[in-house]
């Protein structure tokens, strides 16, 4: 069953150049690149329709000067776009007031900036508590929550502390319990793990998952980095040159990408870090030894060790609990060396 | 974005140069030769063709400014009204706005609350202690920094109470610490309207950019006019004069606050004032401090200049003992400036520097333990001022155990005069000889149309037609104003010390750029030059070498020095390593790769702190007015002591002109240098 959309957008238009909303009405709401080229204006993001359901991970890829970032901010309205809908909870947010943005704001939405955007004049606990404090939470409850989120991202002990006196992981642990501290329904992540450092980085994107597995929020995450994307993402949106060019999981996206510039990412990843069991699996419950039992949505890289291991074949069950194939030691190897029969 | 990413960018456009088939030096030499002819034949040329309108501009063109502007301050003051209200009494109500507050930082700091009038007043109260007033700027000294401020806070203190310089320099502190409040707030307030409104920013720019090249004296005129003689006519202009630099300091603090933090406002859902109070300005903060800082400084300088306006204190001394040549009372109360302004300057730069890891010690502990600077202050001034009633010398320094220095500083320069007069008068005359008197010949020579025609090709030479054409009408409004040879005489004057500023502080500069050990010496002494107020400067020429033009170039030098050595350091230190290391790969001796690499490098950079030189020395200008120079400096001067608005305003204004003038002139060569070497 499909989960239900929290936030939509159809046909939402960004252009940068003198006069954008006069310029879209000329071509009739949907003009060319080269329309756009030889009018001198800058399609920072054109005709993007993405559905974000409540619950999933959407990851929205691509290089710099992809539109990607222009478009979060259309997302979270912090630029208004030119053309389109936005759809927030069966709401067309899109011709709201500031003040009717401010209340969706201020309880709905949480944001994690790339380069952290801590006050520097503030410790910890009040950068976490600052979301509250904007909304007049007494000191004492909004200290309170904020030491919550302060723990649940592990920097408990560190309250006092100043954003300087942080490193640059534990800085961006801070901009998370700050987003976090209005227990928000829709969580923006733009590039939150750019600015750091490669072990550091790979180390968020575990703390991130733990707590995505404990807080089940619907989060729209930004990245540039398709090895990051495909680790955390249910969906991916790759963009370029202001446009959607696919969306789809990643291991559609592998599988079958949309055109040469998506395939060109997907080249070099390992497979095993995207494919599913479903879909290696033989159809069918396996003749003979059974070893274990996978469900579909298992990707090779976790469970290849186990099915190696074992001499017999696994048993394949769908989310309902059917078996519906099976998966061997030598589909596996084929796999993890890049024998391409595989998939 | 990524469109224009792959088309290379097309080359930029060729300006419209005035010369343009001329080679540069060709042009340069033609023009020097022509104007060379044109002030030494201007005579000849006079009687030649009968025309002596070419060397004085005839008083019957001169509209009458002047008087238009007297006439108009004076119906200002006496009829204007707005919405009823008489412009005088907006002026008196904002002087009552100062002078509440002034009187209170007064009655506190210098002579207790009185009661009653004139001799028959009665101390109720006793002013701070000099015990207390040191043991609470110690207090904020280590409150800002630590220990070793709060020792130079105190050895600064009690310098001023031992040398006898308690009384003034109270009172010159008094009006420092009611105008800082003043200019900052609004400063502040009005930096953050033009960053908001973009309407406001438009208006403010050029009034900004004009009020930076009027010399201060010309806002003494019209504020004298406005407030009387007195302190608060010297405090108004005091605030003005501050708050043009903390207005851009704020647009550009808050510019710089990084673009993510405005959008973590929006997100989190502050309000507009939210926004503002606690995102965009906290954030902006240590740019804004540094800004509070010059806005310390600058209060410093302007309240010892508008003594003459009566404002008193240490800058009233210095003013007194310039007029009867009091050699010793002079440097006395030139040092007190120093050591108020070192104190202040090192204060305000302790607390714009003050960092988070002392900050976070300072909140440890409990309430008494983190409030203890503030607790122990109060208990000082409480103590001092019971005890001061039993015991005199507690309240007030005894008068008995002041160290008086003047008569050793006389000795000094009397010494100095005595022994070397020979050397001291040789070098005068063989400067004023060879160098002042022939350029000043040359410029004051110059007749007023060929000084119009040459300005302007050069303006079409460096910066294009639109350059060419403000400089025409600026220049222009000069020439209409009948104050042309006064005009050549400032340029005469500021060319001279400029150069010699340049010749002195570029090698200082590059000196100081070798390493970190010359780097910090050079540093300090640069610091310090720029600390003191442009009064002091005066002090030491006037008494090794009397008054006259030499004394005034000496002074200017002195104070314009600072930029040129800077900016000179600067570039050099902003040399790319990869390009330096090219040259001694290809061997380089150190001389030629300074004067092959690093030079022509720098050029630009050197403009720009040519640029700034010219600036202060067209403001200290006005300022050595007051030796004797006969240029508009002078000029202003004179209006100022007779309140002529109309004089002065006019006078003020021309020197504005000029530095407009030489700052768009020097900022266009720049940028042509810059685009030549092929950067963007």
């Amino acid at each position: 069953m499909e989960r239900p959309v929290l936030l939509e957008c159809r046909n939402l238009w960004k252009v940068y150049g003198h006069r954008p909303d006069q310029f879209l009405k000329e071509h009739g709401g949907n003009p060319s690149g080269d329309a756009l080229r030889r009018a001198g204006m800058i399609g920072a993001v054109r005709d993007a329709n993405v559905k974000i359901r409540q619950g999933e991970i959407f990851v929205i890829m691509g290089l710099s000067g992809s539109g990607k970032s222009t478009l979060v901010r259309c997302l979270s309205r912090l630029i208004r776009p030119d053309a389109g809908e936005l759809i927030f909870d069966g709401q067309n947010i899109l011709p709201y007031t500031d003040k009717q943005m401010l209340d969706i704001r201020r309880r709905r939405m949480g944001m994690v900036f790339q380069h952290f955007a801590l006050l520097p004049h503030l410790t910890v606990l009040e950068n976490a508590a600052f979301p509250l404090e904007i909304q007049g939470v007494p000191r004492a409850k909004r200290e309170a929550q904020a030491r919550e989120v302060i723990e649940l991202v592990g920097l408990k002990g560190r309250e006092d502390y100043y954003p300087s006196q942080l490193s640059g992981g534990q800085q961006q642990r801070v901009g998370i319990a700050r987003s976090l501290a209005v227990e928000p329904d829709l969580w923006f992540l733009d590039e939150p793990f750019s600015a750091l450092d490669p072990l550091i980085r790979r180390e968020m994107q575990d703390e991130f998952m733990r707590l995505q597995a404990m807080l089940k929020k619907t989060i729209v995450f930004i990245t540039h980095d398709f090895d990051e994307a495909i680790r955390l993402a249910d969906r991916i949106a790759v963009m370029r040159d202001g446009r959607i060019v696919q969306v789809a999981t990643p291991q559609d996206l592998v599988l079958s990408p949309a055109d040469d510039y998506v395939a060109e990412f997907t080249r070099y990843v390992p497979k095993s870090k995207v494919l599913t069991m479903g879909a290696i699996m033989a159809p069918g419950a396996a003749a003979g030894d059974v070893a274990g039992e996978l469900i579909v949505t298992d990707r090779v890289e976790a469970v290849a060790d186990r099915i190696e291991r074992a001499d017999g074949m696994f048993n394949i069950r769908d989310e309902e609990g059917r078996i519906v194939g099976h998966v061997g030691r030598a589909v596996i190897i084929d796999i993890l060396v890049g024998r391409s029969s595989a998939a | 974005m990524s469109v224009s990413e792959t088309s290379a960018t097309p080359p930029a456009p060729r300006r419209w140069q005035g010369v343009p088939s001329v080679p540069g030096w060709a042009f340069w030499v033609v023009l020097l030769g022509v104007t060379w002819a044109a002030s030494h034949y201007a005579m000849d040329i006079y009687k030649a063709l009968d025309a002596r309108w070419i060397i004085r501009f005839p008083a019957a063109w001169q509209p009458d400014f002047e008087g238009r502007i007297s006439a108009g301050m004076k119906w200002l003051l006496e009829e204007a009204e707005l919405f009823g209200i008489l412009f005088r009494d907006v002026t008196r109500a904002i002087a009552r706005l100062i002078e509440i507050p002034y009187d209170l930082a007064v009655d506190l700091l210098v002579t207790g609350v009185l009661q009653g009038q004139g001799q028959q007043a009665q101390q109720v109260l006793p002013p701070l202690s000099w015990i207390a007033v040191t043991y609470i700027f110690c207090a904020l000294g280590h409150y800002a920094k630590g220990w070793r401020l709060a020792a130079l806070m105190g050895a600064c203190f009690l310098y001023l109470a031992v040398f006898g310089q308690w009384a003034s320099a109270m009172l010159t502190l008094a009006s420092v610490l009611i105008a800082v409040p003043l200019a900052a707030v609004g400063g502040l307030l009005l930096g953050i309207l033009a960053f908001r409104v973009p309407m406001a920013e438009r208006i403010l720019r050029p009034v900004l950019d004009l009020m930076q090249t009027v010399p201060i004296f010309a806002y003494l005129v019209p504020i004298l006019f406005m407030f009387g003689f007195g302190p608060v006519a010297a405090l108004a202009a005091t605030v003005i004069y501050a708050m043009p630099p903390m207005i851009r300091v704020t647009i550009v603090a808050l510019r710089g606050v990084p673009e993510e933090l405005g959008e973590l406002g929006v997100m989190v859902g502050a309000t507009s004032g939210q926004q503002m109070w606690k995102v965009l300005v906290p954030a902006a903060r240590p740019t804004l401090m540094v800004g509070l800082n010059q806005v310390i400084m600058l209060t410093l300088n302007m309240v010892i200049i508008a003594s003459m306006i009566g404002a008193g204190g240490l800058g009233y001394d210095v003013l007194t003992a310039l007029r009867r040549l009091d050699i010793g009372g002079g440097v006395e109360a030139g040092l007190a400036i120093v050591v108020l302004a070192i104190a202040l300057d090192r204060l305000s730069q302790a607390f714009s520097a003050r960092t988070v890891t002392l900050r976070a010690s300072q909140s440890r502990g409990g309430w008494a333990m983190r409030h203890r600077w503030l607790l122990s202050s109060l208990a000082v001034v409480l103590v001092t001022a019971l005890i001061g009633l039993a015991l005199p010398w507690v309240q007030t320094y005894p008068k008995a155990a002041v160290i008086s220095t003047g008569q050793i500083w006389a000795d000094a320069i009397g010494y100095i005069n005595v022994n070397y007069f020979d050397t001291l008068d040789a070098i005068k005359t063989v400067l004023l000889t060879w160098v002042l008197l022939p350029v000043r010949q040359f410029f004051t020579g110059i007749p007023w149309p060929w000084g119009l025609a040459a300005i302007t090709l050069i303006g079409a030479r460096v910066g294009g037609w639109r350059l060419a054409a403000l400089v025409f009408a600026l220049t222009g409004l000069v020439v209409l104003t009948g104050l042309w040879t006064k005009a050549m005489m400032t340029v005469y004057l500021c060319g001279v010390s400029v150069v010699i500023a340049s010749i002195i502080g570029i090698p200082i500069g590059i000196l100081a750029a070798r390493n970190e050990m010359s780097n910090r010496v050079v540093g300090v002494f640069i610091d310090t030059l720029q600390t003191l107020p442009s009064f002091v400067y005066l002090i030491p020429v006037v008494m090794l070498f009397r008054v006259g033009d030499f004394s005034a170039m000496i002074a200017i030098v002195a104070y314009a020095l600072a930029p040129a050595v800077r900016y000179a350091a600067h570039g050099i230190r902003s040399v790319d390593p990869q390009i330096v290391e090219a040259g001694i790969v290809s061997g380089c001796t150190p001389w030629q790769m300074l004067r092959r690499i690093k030079l022509p490098i720098i050029a630009p950079e050197l403009l720009l702190g040519l640029n700034q030189t010219v600036m202060l020395a067209l403001s200290m200008l006005v300022i050595t007015a007051l030796v004797g120079t006969r240029d508009l400096g002078q000029e202003v001067y004179i209006a100022l002591t007779k309140a002529n608005v109309g004089q002065g305003i006019v006078a003020g204004l021309a020197v504005a002109f000029i530095a407009i003038i030489a700052d768009r002139l020097l900022e266009a060569a720049a940028r042509r240098m810059r685009n030549r070497a092929g950067g963007a």
